[in-house]
């Protein structure tokens, strides 16, 4: 080995301290970013490969019946190459050993067997027989919440009447790979499945023999989409029609691209910042090492090695230990990625998760990291290879000071000597001071973020469960029902309240946007369901007009005054020109909210519910839940306590794995900022320390010197981390807004105490290692030697 | 061998009393006997001057005096309190009150001016002087608020020892002060440190290699080899404007 790479590893080993804690936040970096984008490339390499091999269909629609012979007109629509009819109903579910209500989708599966589009993949068992009508197969995360295997028997109430179904196979489907009940939070998988069973039984029970309710299309490469829809809605228009749509809009594969697009961001920005981070340290370090080496380099020179050796010199130096970092970071992401795959795992079902990632990526974030490095030091270098060999063997001049601006405000009476040490190093190296600070304070702003998700969560669940929704259960209706039927209900052993809802699916036009989703009718003096606006406090809804959320109103681009086009996608299918009353905001859901009365008098329709709200005493709820089984008007119940749970437990592990990540990358950060702040510090000021050592200055008042300066610097830096934490906040919330919920600005007292007290601990763990090296440092080396 | 004997010193009190004074450093796998056994006394208000090559033993020597470093045997007490039995703690005290210290390189804090760098001691001490005053008596009234950079390398020297002295330490001990300045910079430097001498009557111990500077001693202690070779007292002081080299 040459002389001088043995000098770049023995270099590397006097700073190792400095190195590993470099390399750490490397090492984050990059583990960030293989997590997220491996992650990310491998789910979807998985879901193409799923969609491609079992078919996932283009375009969606629903409609109330339409004989099967439509089914040509459809066909013949151009640029639609497979055109599959299906029939699609509720189900509810009757399953021994668990009392809460269960409900279910039920899908057809052809004459013929397996379906042309979205195919099912058989995890276990077999296909169910299209010609029995006791045969079904249910979906992975419904068979694993219960235990179900094939043979295993359910009761299912079929159109009101108790069917017993034997399951003979699990499957999934690449239509369901999210599995969530519309308006739902979060998936529930224990609640809520999808069967499969033959087109003709299905049929016959739904009244649907030689019709269909539900048709999904595959479409020529290159067509035209959304020309098909229009075309396809036009046809169904008649048969009831609920508006069709195109894959992107289906909800499992929404969801799925909306986790693709936060992994995408969170891979571009978390690890931008810690390159960022590592290349301030790396310039911070190889600089003190240049000036430190002066006399060395002039040596060198003096030999004869040339600039372009020396720059290589320290270029080595660099780049070893952002491979160091990388190396690390490589093996730690692939870890993380595992972890991360299986939690997506749970959630999103594939038959198998491919884990890969492109050793392109890998490539090029290697390339990044060095450059990035390379060229946040490229400065020292510089400075190291341009001097002559004459200039660098004499000693660097005294450093220039002045006095401190806070002392020529004034303030500067009261300060001790020590304590003007302080602020004028502070202040003698502004850039550096300051990116220090910001260095922390990014620590102190990732913390925020991990804590900010739980955050959130709580306050929806408070605000949407707690307050908005006060209601035990709600109870669905197969069809608008007359409001008499609340009455009924009261009087249900054990019911306290009742309150009627009625909710239609629209779609609202405004200029060229157009949105589909429901107007919600609620009782004016509504108790048991409000709406709540920004600061949970009730909102009052119009006597007339409409009231949209404000996630919906900046889709559409109205304001209140405006009057807004709404077509009703039930019943008649009348258009109406409602003037939009106020509008307010919405976490939750993406839809107008009317008085029922008023959305009655709209719908040209006596009072009507389509379901309702009500509170009972918790010994009845199971007695409630069996008569509700039961009852052929009631397609669904759910339970607001479940919703409850169940949100919480899917966000939590979700949540759990990333407060784990953020703190460690947080920390990672902290430690490396400030334990380089303090050795180069240390390594700066060590004579002038020692000098006041031997003046008789003790160990505490000199460490006050060199920690004062740290804690200076860290407590600057918590608050403007809470500052950049908070708009860091801000943008995730909104670059994570999607029409099912937004996430709400909420940063609780203890989510910024924990920041604070991550990056005060990171602190204080540095300063005693480098206090530690303080107390060893000999009196006497010192006076000897020049700096 | 002693040449010569100063009848006044007697009358005076002792300030350093060094007997057998042992140091032994570990150099990796060598031991490196610095001090092999030595005796003397410094009195007070008395300038002594410390002469050696390079390796003599007279830093350490001036180390373990001022309390940096402890010896490896023998005995040192200073006003009749014993320095080698001391810890950390009394021995970071004993700088803090007893000593001043001036440094071949000046060692001032560079964010700190001239006053305050005084005042760094100052702050600290139990009966300081003003800093202003200090600095007064080395001459640099006019320099105060003046930083480190902005001051030549006399200067800086003479702040060091209004720094020194700013405590009214008994004793000043004065590493190869003039030793990084050219010799009219040097004899300024050991004018101010003679004018401390007998204006305060603080006990100054200079270290030099430079023979010439032997002339404005009381008395010239010799060191070679970690042991006393020689001490000579000087019949008659020379006032440093005489000193040339």
């Amino acid at each position: 080995m040459k002389a001088l790479n043995r000098k770049v590893l023995r270099d590397l080993r006097l700073m190792r301290g400095q190195v590993v804690a470099i390399a750490i936040v490397i090492t984050s970096g990059m583990a960030a970013f293989v997590m997220f984008i491996g992650a990310m490339e491998s789910l979807t390499l998985t879901r193409d490969r799923f969609y491609r091999e079992y078919a996932f269909a283009d375009v969606f629609a629903s409609l109330k019946r339409a004989p099967e012979s439509l089914r040509e007109r459809i066909a013949a629509i151009p640029g639609v190459s497979v055109v599959e009819t299906r029939v699609v109903a509720p189900v509810k579910l009757d399953i021994a050993g668990f009392s809460e209500p269960v409900t279910a989708q039920m899908i057809s599966i052809p004459e013929h067997g397996s379906p042309l589009l979205n195919r099912l993949y058989i995890r276990s068992g077999r296909l169910a027989d299209p010609a029995r009508d006791d045969e079904t197969v249910v979906s992975e995360t419904f068979a694993l919440a219960h235990g179900f295997r094939p043979g295993d028997r359910i009761g299912a109430i079929i159109n009101g009447r108790r069917k017993d179904l034997v399951i003979t196979g699990v499957a999934l489907s690449p239509e369901f790979v999210l599995i969530m009940r519309a308006e739902a939070l979060s998936p529930d998988f224990k609640r809520f499945g999808i069967l499969w069973m033959g087109r003709k039984a299905l049929g016959k029970s739904f009244n649907m023999d030689g019709a269909f309710n539900d048709v999904v299309l595959a479409v020529q490469p290159g067509a035209d989409t959304g020309r098909i829809l229009t075309e396809l809605d036009a046809i169904l228009a008649r048969y009831g029609g609920l508006g069709s749509y195109a894959r992107k809009d289906q909800i499992s594969n929404r969801m799925l691209s909306e986790e693709f697009r936060m992994l995408r961001r969170s891979a571009e920005i978390y690890p931008s910042i810690f390159i960022l981070v590592a290349a301030f340290l790396l310039n911070v370090v190889i600089s003190r090492t240049v000036s430190t080496q002066r006399e060395q380099i002039a040596a060198l020179k003096a030999f004869g090695y040339e600039n372009r050796d020396i720059a290589l010199h320290y270029s080595k130096l660099v780049i070893l230990i952002v491979l160091l970092g990388l190396a690390g970071g490589a093996v730690l992401g692939i870890w993380l990625e595992q972890r991360m795959g299986q939690l997506y795992m749970e959630v999103y079902r594939f038959p198998a998760l491919a884990l890969r990632i492109n050793p392109l990526t890998l490539l090029a974030a290697v390339a990044i990291s060095v450059l990035s490095a390379l060229a946040g030091t490229l400065h020292a270098v510089w400075r190291a290879a341009r001097e002559t060999p004459a200039e660098a063997m004499r000693p660097e001049p005294p450093a220039r000071y002045r006095v401190s601006l806070v002392e020529r405000l004034g303030v500067g009476r009261w300060l001790s000597q020590p304590s003007r040490i302080i602020l004028r190093n502070v202040e003698r190296k502004p850039v550096r001071t300051f990116l220090s600070i910001l260095g922390i304070a990014v620590a102190c702003a990732t913390m925020l973020t991990s804590g900010f998700f739980s955050d959130a969560v709580n306050y929806l669940v408070t605000v949407q469960f707690r307050l908005a929704q006060k209601e035990d259960m709600k109870v669905a209706f197969v069809e608008a029902t007359s409001h008499r039927v609340v009455f009924d209900l009261a009087g249900l052993p054990g019911v306290y309240q009742v309150e009627g809802f009625r909710q239609v699916p629209v779609r609202f036009r405004f200029g060229p946007r157009s949105y589909k989703t429901v107007i919600d009718g609620v009782e004016p003096e509504g108790r048991l369901h409000r709406l709540l606006d920004d600061r949970a406090r009730p909102v009052e809804v119009p006597r007339s007009g409409i009231l949209l959320g404000d996630y919906l109103g900046e889709l559409l681009g109205v304001k209140p005054g405006d009057t807004i086009t709404v077509e009703v996608l039930e019943g008649n299918r009348a258009v109406h020109q409602v003037p939009v009353a106020a509008m307010s905001k919405q976490f939750i859901g993406t839809t107008g909210t009317m008085e029922r009365t008023a959305l009655n008098r709209l719908l040209r329709e006596g009072d009507a519910v389509s379901g309702a709200y009500l509170t009972a005493d918790t010994n009845s709820w199971e007695e409630l839940y069996s008569q509700f089984i039961k009852m052929p008007r009631v397609s669904g119940i759910t339970l607001r306590t479940n919703e409850i749970r169940n949100f919480y437990d899917v966000q939590a592990k979700g949540m759990l794995f990333f407060t784990f990540v953020a703190t460690l990358m947080a920390c990672s950060i902290a430690v490396g900022v400030v334990y380089n702040s303090a050795r180069i510090a240390l390594s700066e000021r060590s004579r002038e320390l020692l000098s006041l050592r031997v003046l008789g200055y003790t160990r505490g008042e000199v460490s006050y010197i060199l920690l004062g300066e740290l804690g200076l610097l860290v407590l600057t830096a918590i608050p403007l981390g809470f500052a950049i934490g908070y708009g860091l906040c801000h943008f995730i919330a909104s670059a994570l807004a999607n029409d099912l919920f937004r996430i709400p600005m909420v940063l609780t007292d203890s989510t910024y105490s924990m920041a604070a007290a991550v990056v005060l601990s990171s602190a204080v763990a540095s300063a005693l290692i480098v206090r530690r090296k303080l107390d060893r440092l000999d009196l006497v080396e010192v006076l000897k030697t020049r700096e | 061998m002693i040449q010569g004997e100063d009848r006044s010193r007697h009358d005076r009190d002792v300030v350093f009393q060094v007997s057998g004074l042992t140091k032994v450093y570990q150099m990796g796998e060598f031991e490196v006997h610095a001090l092999r056994g030595v005796d003397m006394e410094l009195y007070a208000g008395e300038l002594v001057v410390l002469l050696g090559p390079s390796g003599s033993g007279k830093s350490t020597l001036l180390n373990i005096l001022g309390g940096l470093d402890t010896a490896s045997g023998g005995q040192v007490s200073y006003l009749g309190i014993s320095l080698t039995e001391a810890g950390d703690r009394e021995l970071t005290e004993y700088r803090r009150v007893h000593v001043g210290f001036v440094f071949q390189f000046y060692n001032l804090i560079p964010s700190l001016t001239a006053l305050e760098n005084v005042a760094v001691v100052t702050e600290i001490a139990e009966r300081p002087m003003k800093p202003e005053d200090a600095l007064a008596l080395v001459g640099l009234s006019e320099r105060l608020d003046h930083f480190p950079a902005q001051l030549s390398g006399g200067e800086q020297q003479r702040v060091a020892i209004a720094r020194a002295i700013s405590k009214n330490p008994k004793v000043l001990l004065c590493d190869e002060p003039t030793g990084a300045l050219d010799s009219a910079t040097g004899i300024v430097v050991l004018e101010a440190l003679d004018q401390v001498n007998r204006e305060l009557g603080t006990a100054t111990v200079i270290i030099t290699h430079n023979v010439d500077i032997a002339g404005m001693a009381d008395r010239v202690i010799n060191l070679s080899d970690g042991r006393i070779s020689q001490v000579t007292v000087n019949a008659v002081k020379k006032a440093p404007r005489d000193l040339h080299w």
